[in-house]
């Protein structure tokens, strides 16, 4: 192997496409050979460098200044491109600016407010399973992981009844969009006005409903933590990560229990387990996959010496399966610690919205535990693809009441 | 390299070597000691990482921020007068064989 211009010498060039449908269909084999070809590597497909190994991706996740986030989380580099919507205000900032948006956010999304809709979360999760045992046969994916988020997560923001219907499709779009330009992009942006109009009428401060999520960041710009601009900006934040990823969580979690009884079985006859086997699906499915950084010096990391405004590749999902960190990385384990894993990032960035995903899916798999024997895949599942996401697009199932 | 020391709920000490300008939560995860859990990764948002803190030691920890204060009303156990979260307190050489006792339950 050789050395291009741009990759330093030592660094391992692979021809692997990580946003490849057949990448996507089975990524395991692939996460595989990353990991193992090296520390580092480099991409030559899309010119990027890698990391699938725990210890890098972790290095970089915890080393903002020297892997930023302002140039874009994405392949493009909003240095060179300009960005395809404006940039998010907390996801694609580096501190001192991220410090401020972040702890607006941190303080709307915090335990006590989660304390306030966690009786609300849970009746929802409830009343979803009453609906499943009416029906006994359905599709796990629409029946279940995004009609639960959709019944509450809208309504928790605070957003209009009129128009829901473009959050998911807006979700996929921005998900998307951190890709190359394949044709998932492409295709993603051109098709995203009716989505970007709808989701940008949302975010002002008339259309958000008062106690919501969305006002209460309104709220901040009377404190003086922020400006009437950024407000909108920031509900933009919420809009775009909250709903689709949880909707993957969920998926995720409930597609591993349907495959794995024995877990079912630990679930059903321990209901504290219930956050550990969500938090669990999410290192084992790993429903956002990857984020880019891009270097601001020159660096070298673990060896690989890679230079100024080169952008770096985390394989989140390889990450939460290197066997240098897990024990069994590849089974399903609701009672194992799971501290550490990287589905949620790690450092700064940090999923801000981390406790409304657990407590969304701590009282979703309670619900079900309580009430079902058994959980039957009884259709092949069929996948979604999307250029950082992984999930499925249908799971037909069949449930036994308890 | 400063080193502190957790004792679990049941008496059981554990002696953890710390790195450079690491939390305790951070010493703690790295050597997997057990009754850490710290869910949110050091990032002030889920009180996983509770600790009671040594009496002798208390007055030489920095002051409690106003998050790590609203979250320790939230801990799973009882929050006491020398409580605190170990992914904020940094661990400097004064801070060498600092004593940290583990609550019973973190969730
Ligand atoms: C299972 C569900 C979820 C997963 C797997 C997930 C994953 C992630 C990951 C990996 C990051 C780090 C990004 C980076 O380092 O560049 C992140 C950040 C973020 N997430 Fe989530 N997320 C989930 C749910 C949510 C929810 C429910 C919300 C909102 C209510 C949300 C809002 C955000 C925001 C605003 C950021 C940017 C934080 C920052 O840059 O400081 N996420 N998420
Ligand atoms: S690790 Fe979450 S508050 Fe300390």
């Amino acid at each position: 192997m050789t050395a291009s211009g741009s990759a330093g010498s030592g660094v391992p060039h692979l021809d692997v496409d990580p946003f490849d449908m057949t990448f996507f269909a089975d990524p395991y084999p692939a996460h595989e050979l990353l990991r193992e070809a090296g520390p580092v590597v480099y991409l030559d497909k899309w010119k990027v460098y890698g990391v699938a190994r725990y210890a890098e991706v972790h290095a970089v996740l915890n080393d903002p200044a020297t892997f930023c986030s302002s140039r874009g989380v994405g392949l493009s580099d909003f240095k060179k491109e300009t960005p395809w919507r404006p940039p998010s205000l907390i996801l694609e900032a580096d501190p001192p600016a991220h410090t401020r948006t972040r702890a607006v956010l941190s303080k709307v999304l915090s335990p006590t407010v989660m304390k306030q809709v966690r009786d609300r979360f849970a009746a929802a999760a409830e009343e979803r399973v009453d609906a499943l045992l009416e029906q006994r046969s359905f599709d796990a994916i629409t029946d279940l992981a995004e009609a639960y988020p959709l019944s509450i997560f809208p309504d928790a923001l605070g957003l209009k009844p009129e128009g829901r219907e473009h959050l998911i499709p807006y979700a996929s779009v921005v998900f998307n969009a951190f890709g190359p330009p394949n044709q998932l992009r492409q295709q993603a942006i051109k098709r995203s006005a009716p989505h970007q109009a709808y989701v940008a009428e949302q975010c002002q401060r008339e259309n958000l409903a008062p106690g919501g999520f969305g006002a209460c960041i309104h709220a901040q710009v009377d404190e003086g933590a922020i400006t009437a601009s950024e407000a909108p900006l920031l509900v933009r934040s919420l809009l775009s990560a909250g709903l689709d990823t949880t909707v993957n969580g969920i998926g995720a979690a409930v597609y591993c229990l349907a495959r794995f009884p024995d877990q079912w079985q630990r679930l059903r006859e321990d209901l504290t387990l219930a956050r550990g086997a969500f938090e669990e699906a999410v290192r084992f499915e790993s429903p956002v996959q990857t984020f880019f950084r891009t270097t601001t010096r020159e660096v070298e990391l673990s060896g690989a010496r890679i230079g100024e405004g080169e952008k770096v590749l985390m394989f989140l999902a390889a990450a939460n399966r290197d066997p240098r960190r897990w024990d069994d990385p590849d089974a399903y384990d609701i009672t194992r610690r799971t501290s550490g894993h990287v589905g949620f990032g790690s450092g700064i960035h940090m999923c801000v919205g981390q406790l409304v995903a657990r407590l969304e899916g701590e009282v979703m798999l309670t619900a079900l535990a309580r009430r079902i024997a058994k959980i039957e895949i009884t259709g092949e599942p069929k996948r979604r693809f999307n250029n950082t996401l992984r999930g499925l697009d249908s799971l037909p199932v069949t449930i036994t009441p308890a | 390299m400063p080193a502190i020391i957790f004792i679990h709920a049941d008496g059981k000490p554990d002696r953890v070597e710390t790195s450079g300008g690491e939390s305790a939560m951070q010493a703690a995860t790295r050597h997997g000691v057990d009754g850490i859990l710290a869910e949110c990764g050091g990032n002030a948002m889920c009180a996983t990482c509770h600790v009671y803190v040594d009496e002798s030691w208390l007055a030489r920890l920095p002051a409690i921020a106003d998050d790590e204060d609203a979250l320790l009303d939230g801990t799973a156990a009882e929050r006491r007068p020398n409580s605190r979260l170990s992914c904020q307190i940094t661990i400097t050489s004064e801070l060498d064989g600092l004593v940290l006792r583990l609550p019973d339950r973190q969730v």
